[in-house]
């Protein structure tokens, strides 16, 4: 047999640490890539999945603690894909690795923090607070290891980390690194991210701080959030009587994401639990199109129906506007069920933004099938390169793992022959 | 093995701050005679890896004993060959230096001599003590390696089960499909179409059932039996005996892993009364609809012609809890669909379609938003409050409109229902109330059998089940289902899962979806059953402790058949023979314990995890006499999920009374209760156990772990009335990763109560 090829994953979120630790179990090396300094991806920022409503740390730790008994399993964090060359079973990959300025004689110990005098805005918690230049992205991170943010680093000229750190794992002048990797078979698992709120006309999300996404919402309930889990309003921390939950907030709509992102129908009804379990008195109201609960999900949106403090409304919400006297605000629509026109007044929005495939932005440099959103198609007669998850449709967690579980198969049938 | 033991203490993140380091090491070196024990300042370096590799290349050191770090993290640098070396993590760090606030004042500066809190010192050394005992105790991993088969048997021919069938054999594995009707293809070949499975998703494709149905006949791989049923699956994965029974002939044949793919049937149309199918003729079903499609014509049942004005009525039994509680995911899709099938059939046909929601999932919403530009198709919300009949067979629907707020009545040539699925895996009510019929003749017929009653029940409860897998199981032949007929699963983050180890579902026996979905799902299943056979053939279990190369083993000769272990298990691994003694099969296992926690006879133990283990950890606890005031709490807790979490309290830098000692288990469910009797008799002045949420929504990874440690601890009382001891002094949680920042005050409140009780009087003894 010749030397085996390694199966190259792309992406450590929860579809491909799924493909890479499936891959490993069954015996086959696989390399992983992570573009950011954890693995975890979006799941890792969510509070709880629907509907089982239980924490996404649960799984993870379970995979992680599969990662770490495996040896073949190999990772690379804050590395990104700059060229692809070869074919199917036989590919030469170039990976751009960013520096990390800490090694890996890191022992987390968290001296540095304390002396590092540089604060930047904390993308763990879309922007809602902030860490120093030299952070852990959050406790449960894996691998667990402080990483310096070099664009707001004061680098040598400070060095205050590295005089503190009594395991020399700082390294300032560490320097960005090409790679070459050999690979049998690509999976791309790169997910998504949420849909940039702010290009919806009449929504006021990047002049309203009460304004908020989905995404956002789900570090406000997380206790390890920026608020420890107490959903306030951003403005003035005013406690929640009623909200808003404004669906297909840029989905379903032909001048934004003409699909259905399928999962925000769900994650609203989950944070509309979120918000009465924490607001017993509060009110939340649900504008939407169709409410898409499919499969078993069907009876949660039943259990979430129960509550009559949820209020249902479909229709389109055209305008979010400020209540000038207070920090409230006033969504405005149709009510498609009743004609009437709705005008309701909330302390907070939640704007239900969908899914918008990552590796739009930077498209495989190779040769592959895009749907007109952006999403890969998966020509299965083209072996070699895979995409999983929500790289080729947007899909929910349980989705996602089937799909990557079954990518790690395909992976495998072209790295064997 | 004899062994010798090294205990390496890191000094670094703190440790030798807080805790006097001489005095650990007589722990290790005066009471537990470890022949070395070194510490050094940065232990997960290189110059201190070097340290303990050396002792075991130049020492002969087999046994490491690492006081450092918790073991979530250095996993890596303090990797040792699981089948030669014994090694054993003291987490001093995180659950002890990060987790305490020394009372003495802020830690002096380095260099100074320290002065160290007892409180943290006691636990440090508590942990250590606890860690000799473990790793002196534990033994070297025997995989269990046997001849094992590596070819699979996949159930059901439709699109799920080629699928399966077809990706296993070009992973070059051997298949065996089994297909109950004479034909492949199942519900994909009654299709005439399918909806757009492709970019841009605006049109219907052909099935390409055909083509698929030969790739499958024509793979070398695969070996395929039609008309052909199940007789019984008997063994465990890698070792599963199959006989499949195919006209009046019975063959037997050892496979690795089982791939369920039973599908689905329609729900029964003529069940949803007020909407007239069965009643007048013309009402009519999407499956009946597809039948006449790929015949070529839709037309009227009643006259044969063809129908001017249709109305879908959508959720056909679906989204109806007196139905079917779920959304059947793929009748939206289907009727839109046919609907165009009418509208190509005849472009003066109008098409109403009367539905709760729209649900085109992703990229489907491309072909909904195709359909409604068709002006001759139109959509109305509505509930449907029934159907009539008028004269010509035509048909008048009733439904409260909800869009306009007011009720409709639509008239329409012929309704089409969009009827919902059931799994396979479900039996249907028929065949079950008919069985319960016979059940009760027979009983009529027979007044003398003593405990009758008891027994007919057990053996209705098992017929609840379908025929299909036939285990030779004793919890019963097939896999356990979780709701509305689908198979129990860890759905969500390990959604193929189930309960029966090697067997695993893919396609609507696990839950509703389109047929693109199955494939897909077939395809994860093809590798998981992969996966079972690779790693069972390595004597290493299977998710969620993948790669774990113990097994239980059960010293027989003591066992009294009282049958806990085999009833409790989550996963069916154990049968019995006639006499009800236990027999294993280790492959089945998942190592998560339970048996050994249901034990009275404390008969069954893991090479490196047991009851003797826990309870010498137990009693390696130094318990301070009544006088000096310093209870002793143990906590019990899940090794993965709220041990973890007691991590985060370090990480957190958040601070836990030191009182409490943290033991991790590899499921709340292995606790043996004589764990408790032992920490009790200790002078252990209580007991909090943590484990994972349980009933519906549960989080145990091992199912029914944490669910039977509260069931047995109910049962703890006759222990503690034994030692005069209060009920009160054993705690329970169910407890959530995420939750870490409770657990300080978790403990202070349970030794608050503690305090109340009083110390345990068992302490002075």
């Amino acid at each position: 047999m010749a030397e085996e090829k390694s199966i190259l994953v792309v992406g450590g979120g929860i579809s491909g640490i799924t493909t890479a630790v499936e891959a490993a179990e069954v015996g086959y090396k696989v390399i992983l890539l992570e573009k950011s300094p954890y693995l975890g991806g979006r799941v890792a920022k969510m509070n709880k999945y629907f509907p089982k409503l239980c924490p996404p740390s649960c799984g993870l730790e379970i995979n992680f603690k599969r990662i770490k008994q495996n040896n073949n399993i190999k990772i690379l964090t804050q590395a990104e894909i700059e060229n692809i060359s070869g074919q199917a079973g036989d590919y030469d990959v170039t990976v751009k690795l960013s520096p990390r300025l800490v090694n890996e004689k890191c022992t987390s110990c968290n001296k540095c923090v304390d002396v590092c005098p540089v604060e930047r805005s904390n993308e763990f918690n879309y922007g809602m607070d902030k860490t120093r230049a030299i952070y852990l992205p959050h406790e449960m991170a894996f691998p667990l290891r402080y990483v310096i943010d070099s664009d707001v680093c004061e680098g040598a000229e400070c060095g205050k980390c590295v005089e503190v750190c009594d395991y020399k794992a700082i390294d300032l002048d560490m320097k960005p690194e090409t790679r070459n990797i050999k690979a049998g078979s690509i999976v791309y698992a790169t997910g998504w991210k949420p849909f940039d709120a702010a290009s919806i006309e009449n929504f006021e999300y990047d002049k309203q701080p009460n304004v908020i996404t989905n995404v956002m919402m789900e570090r406000l309930a997380a206790s390890n959030g920026p608020t420890k889990g107490k959903i306030v309003r951003p403005s003035d921390g005013k406690e929640i009587e009623s909200i808003a939950f404004v669906q297909c907030a840029g989905s379903r709509d032909e001048n934004y994401l003409p699909y259905c992102s399928t999962v925000c129908c769900l994650a609203s009804l989950k944070q509309a639990i979120y918000v009465r379990e924490q607001y017993p008195d509060s009110k939340v109201y649900i504008f939407y199109i169709d409410l898409r609960a499919l499969g078993k999900y069907e009876t949660f949106y039943q259990q979430v129906q129960k509550d009559e403090n949820i209020i249902f409304h479909k229709g389109k919400i055209a305008k979010i506007a400020e209540y000038e006297p207070t920090d409230d605000l006033i969504v405005e629509g149709e009510d498609t069920i009743s004609g009437n026109k709705i005008k309701e007044k909330v302390n907070m929005v939640v704007l239900a933004t969908g899914m918008a495939p990552s590796i739009a932005d930077s498209k495989i440099p190779s040769d592959i099938t895009y749907d007109e959103f952006g999403f890969v198609f998966n020509d299965l007669q083209k072996a070699g390169i895979y995409a999983a998850g929500v790289a080729k449709k947007p899909v929910n967690v349980a989705s996602s793992i089937q799909d990557a579980t079954g990518m790690a198969l395909k992976a495998i049938q072209c790295v064997r022959r | 093995m004899d062994k010798k033991v090294g205990v390496y203490i890191c000094t670094g993140c703190d440790i030798g701050e807080s805790l006097d380091i001489d005095k650990l090491s007589t722990v290790a070196t005066k009471k537990y005679k470890v022949p070395i024990c070194k510490s050094h300042s940065f232990l997960c370096g290189e110059e201190g890896v070097d340290l303990i590799k050396k002792d075991i290349e130049g020492e002969g050191v087999n046994t490491v004993i690492i006081a450092a770090c918790s073991p979530r993290v250095n996993y890596d640098v303090f990797y040792f060959d699981p089948l030669s070396i014994i090694s054993e993590r003291v987490n001093l760090r995180e659950q002890v230096v990060w987790c305490q606030k020394p009372k003495n004042g802020e830690g002096s500066e380095k260099g100074e001599t320290a002065q160290v809190d007892e409180d943290i010192q006691m636990m440090g050394e508590d942990y250590l003590r606890m860690g000799i005992v473990k790793a002196q105790k534990s033994e070297l991993p025997e995989p269990f390696k046997e001849e094992m088969a590596k070819s699979i048997l996949v159930v059901g021919g439709g699109i799920t089960g080629m699928t399966s069938a077809l990706e296993s054999a070009k992973a070059g594995y051997q298949v065996v499909l089994v297909e109950k009707t004479p034909k492949l293809g199942g519900f994909m070949a009654k299709l005439y179409k399918q909806f757009p499975k492709r970019p841009p998703y605006h049109d219907m494709e052909e099935t390409g059932i055909e083509s698929k149905i030969k790739e499958v006949e024509e793979n070398q791989n695969i070996k395929v039996f039609t008309s052909a049923e199940i007789e019984k699956i008997a063994g465990a994965p890698g070792m599963f005996d199959v006989t499949i029974r195919q006209n009046g002939n019975s063959e037997t044949m050892r496979m690795g892993s089982v791939i369920l793919a039973a599908g689905w049937r329609p729900y029964d149309a003529a069940k949803v009364d007020h909407l007239g199918f069965g009643k007048y003729p013309n009402v009519v079903t999407s499956v009946m609809i597809e039948e006449m499609a790929l015949k070529g014509r839709i037309v009227r049942p009643s006259d044969g012609k063809e129908a001017k004005k249709i109305a879908f009525i959508q959720c056909a039994g679906s989204r109806d809890e007196n139905h079917l509680p779920y959304c059947s995911a793929v009748c939206c899709l289907t009727s839109l669909k046919q609907a165009k099938y009418l509208r190509e059939q005849d472009p003066d046909t109008e098409v109403y379609i009367l539905y709760k929601d729209i649900r085109s999932p992703g990229q489907h919403e491309n072909f909904y938003k195709k359909v409604q530009e068709d002006e001759g198709i139109f959509f109305t919300k509505g509930e449907i409050t029934g159907v009539e009949e008028e004269a010509g067979n035509n048909l008048i629907i009733e439904a409260d409109d909800t869009l306009l707020g007011e009720k409709i009545k639509l008239k329409a040539d012929m309704v089409v229902l969009a009827v919902g699925l059931e799994p396979n895996t479900k039996i249907s009510e028929e065949k079950f109330e008919a069985f319960k019929k016979e059940m009760a003749e027979k009983d009529a017929a027979d007044q003398a059998a003593p405990d009758k009653t008891e027994k007919e029940e057990e053996i209705i409860e098992s017929h609840k089940v379908p025929n299909i897998l036939h285990l030779q199981y004793r919890q019963g032949p097939e896999i356990p289902e979780l709701q509305y007929g689908f198979p129990d699963s860890h759905f969500l983050c390990f959604p193929y899962e189930t309960r029966r180890t090697g067997i695993y579902t893919a396609g609507c026996a696990k839950h509703p979806m389109d047929g693109g979905a199955s494939a897909d799902d077939a395809t994860g299943a093809a590798l998981k059953a992969i996966q079972c056979m690779e790693l069972t053939a390595q004597g290493k279990a299977v998710h969620p402790r993948a790669g774990d190369q113990t097994y239980p083993e059960f010293f027989l000769q003591r066992c009294t058949q009282c049958k806990r272990c085999t009833i409790e298990c989550p996963f069916g691994v154990l049968d019995e023979d006639e006499k009800g003694t236990p027999k294993p099969n280790p492959t089945r296992c998942r190592r998560c314990g339970v048996c050994m926690g249901a034990c009275p006879e404390r008969i069954v133990s893991f090479k490196n995890y047991s009851v003797d283990i826990i309870s010498s950890m137990l009693k390696a606890i130094d318990v301070p006499e009544e006088d000096e005031e310093k209870p002793r709490i143990v906590a019990l807790v899940c090794e993965n999920d709220a041990y973890p979490a007691i991590d985060m309290v370090g990480i957190k830098r958040l601070t836990y009374n030191p009182n409490i000692r943290v033991i991790p288990l590899r499921c709340l469910g292995s606790t043996n209760l004589v764990w408790i009797a032992d920490a009790m008799s200790k002078g252990i002045d209580g007991l909090i156990m943590m484990g994972c949420k349980h009933g519906d929504d549960y989080q145990c990874h091992f199912i029914k772990g944490s669910e039977l440690a509260e069931v047995r601890l109910g049962k703890v009382q006759d222990t503690l009335n034994k030692l005069q001891l209060e009920a009160e002094r054993i705690e329970i949680h169910q407890f959530s990763i995420d939750e870490y920042s409770k657990i300080p005050a978790i403990f202070d409140k349970f030794l608050e109560k503690i305090d109340e009780i009083g110390p345990n009087p068992f302490k002075d003894f």
